[in-house]
């Protein structure tokens, strides 16, 4: 069955937040109504987002690293938001695995957000009903949009290409080896929720260079030179031989 | 989490109202089998489920402040295969109706009796109904409990004690005020009610103290390290993304300083159990009804703190990605 999610690389993600903003931008301009944002000029400004990017840091000065961490619905394969619903608002898409709320059935009891360790759903504070990351789901199968934009906003907008879209489950896509060979994980497995959303981990790339690398063994003199330039009168390699 | 004064109101008013139920059927049935004397229908269990049935009024009523859409509540009974908010509010309307119809059969007197247990024990049809209802009013204690305890990430919550919590608290309120209730009427079973609640108090008090002991010494299950995924010793949070509010750190951070946090719980401690029990136990002593009274008001208002208490206690795994503005 296929899972579409994010895999995220936190080695190439800046902190940029353009993913947030093109979130932000995508989703409060669709039919579903926009995302709320309460004072946005003056004092404690608040507002709904489906995507946060936070910045951690790993260690100790002067052996510490920033992480930037983007955070977003992870489309869980065991939702624990799902069941706990009373509605039926929250439900997770047999055909592709995204993880909606249906505005119109949501009562707005908070009790799926509750039931999310992740903290990934907001109530919006105009609509007054839960909201999260639909994965772009308006965009990802509008076939008025070109196919190499049927992509999720935040997606498009990055630009490290630290996030990846795909079918997890299915082996040959981008995000499926991505998590194979580049040690993909799920946030807080301990809870068995089976997030689809995978991310990638910091990693240093170094390469080992040899003595014998630099200076060919096979080299007779046991010394690199530059041949002298032959001069312009003389019969080039290519004049000499031929094929 | 945040407690919200709306689920603190339901959670005690309707649990006052179920252990009053409870308390007028164990009279009852005490009475069928002779042991205490026969309470007058209409006075009595009518006007005693009443008093329950406003009870649980009120609570549903807060209950609607909770919602963002409460013209929509009525879609809420659909998921009770898989939610126990869902079966609770199938719940709480059944037992309310049927408590009702329970109060209606007294206090009108339609009240046949259907059969006779060997010759002495007479079955009538508000036992029957009463019987039923009793079955509805621990159900209804069964689906508020789980509604907290099923959430296995929200570790102070995921116990069996919670639901223990709520039907011990819940019944002990009840009878207290079924004893304050009994003692206004005049009724013999003002003591046998008292008895009952001290009991219940005492049961409460030995669960309740085991679920702080449990909660103080718990090792929660999901670190900085589990919620992002990194696996070093020292994580600190720079940014959490925005620098005013949003809903998570509205929502989940009961914001009091551990000072106030402190004192509303030994607020709770004192206020449920001694205070109660010392004023119910001065009371049955010579039946004085304002000191029954009294000590109802004064467990009920610990009882909110001790419901207060229950949700800000609670730290919900979605906090470790909230630890700093930035």
């Amino acid at each position: 069955m296929s899972q579409l999610a994010l895999v995220i690389d936190l080695n190439v993600c800046v902190g940029c937040h353009a993913c947030v903003t093109s979130c932000k931008e995508w989703n409060t301009s669709g039919t579903a109504g926009y995302l709320a944002d309460m004072n946005p000029f003056s004092k404690d400004p608040t507002g709904t987002f489906f995507n946060r990017v936070q910045t951690f840091e790993v260690g100790e000065f002067p052996n510490a690293e920033t992480v930037h961490f983007p955070k977003s619905c992870l489309h869980c394969e065991d939702p624990p938001c799902v069941p706990v619903c009373p509605t039926g608002a929250s439900y997770k898409r047999e055909q592709d695995g995204i993880v909606l709320v249906d505005y119109d059935k949501c009562i707005g009891c908070k009790y799926c957000s509750w039931a999310c360790p992740y903290g990934v759903r907001e109530l919006d504070e105009h609509q007054k009903v839960m909201k999260k990351c639909t994965l772009c789901v308006d965009r990802i199968y509008d076939e008025s949009l070109p196919e190499n934009e049927r992509k999720p906003a935040c997606v498009m907008a990055c630009p490290t290409s630290a996030r990846l879209f795909g079918d997890v489950n299915d082996p040959d896509s981008e995000a499926a080896i991505a998590i194979r060979e580049r040690g993909g994980y799920q946030l807080m497995p301990e809870w068995g929720t089976r997030p689809a959303n995978h991310y990638l981990p910091r990693r240093k790339t170094r390469i080992t260079i040899h003595e014998d690398e630099l200076v060919r063994v096979d080299n007779p003199l046991r010394k690199e030179r530059q041949l002298p330039m032959p001069n312009s009168d003389e019969p080039t390699l290519d004049d000499v031989t031929s094929w | 989490m945040h407690p919200a004064f709306s689920v603190v109101f339901l959670t005690t008013l309707i649990g006052v109202g179920q252990g009053l139920f409870l308390a007028l059927y164990t009279g009852q049935l005490y009475s069928v089998v002779k042991v205490l004397p026969v309470q007058d229908s209409a006075n009595f269990y009518g006007l005693g489920s009443l008093i329950a049935v406003a009870f649980l009024a009120a609570g549903l009523f807060s209950s609607f402040f909770h919602l963002g859409h409460p013209e929509r509540a009525w879609r809420s009974a659909a998921r009770w295969r898989t939610s126990w908010l869902s079966r609770e509010v199938i719940a709480l309307p059944a037992f309310m109706g049927m408590t009702m119809i329970y109060g209606l059969i007294h206090y009108l007197g339609w009240n046949p009796v259907l059969f006779t247990l060997r010759d002495t024990f007479e079955i009538d049809l508000s036992l029957l109904v009463g019987g039923l209802n009793t079955v509805l009013a621990f159900t209804l204690f069964l689906c508020t409990g789980m509604i907290y305890a099923c959430i296995k990430f929200l570790q102070e919550w995921a116990t069996p004690l919670t639901v223990v919590n709520y039907t011990l608290l819940g019944s002990a309120s009840g009878f207290m005020l079924a004893t304050a209730f009994a003692s206004h009427q005049g009724s013999e079973l003002t003591g046998f009610y008292g008895g009952w609640t001290i009991l219940l108090t005492l049961a409460a008090l030995v669960t309740r103290v085991s679920s702080l002991v449990r909660n103080s010494r718990i090792k929660h299950k999901s670190t900085l390290q589990t919620a992002i995924g990194i696996r070093h010793d020292r994580i600190e949070q720079k940014a959490q993304g925005f620098m005013a509010g949003s809903f998570n750190t509205r929502e989940y951070f009961h914001g009091v300083s551990p000072a106030v946090f402190s004192t509303i719980k030994w607020t709770f401690l004192i206020a449920v159990f001694p205070v109660p029990l010392f004023l119910l136990s001065l009371g049955l002593t010579a039946n004085v009804l304002p000191l029954f009274i009294m000590a109802f008001i004064v467990q009920y208002a610990g009882l909110l703190a001790e419901r207060w208490f229950f949700f800000a206690q609670s730290r919900h795994p979605q906090n470790l990605y909230y630890q700093t503005v930035g």
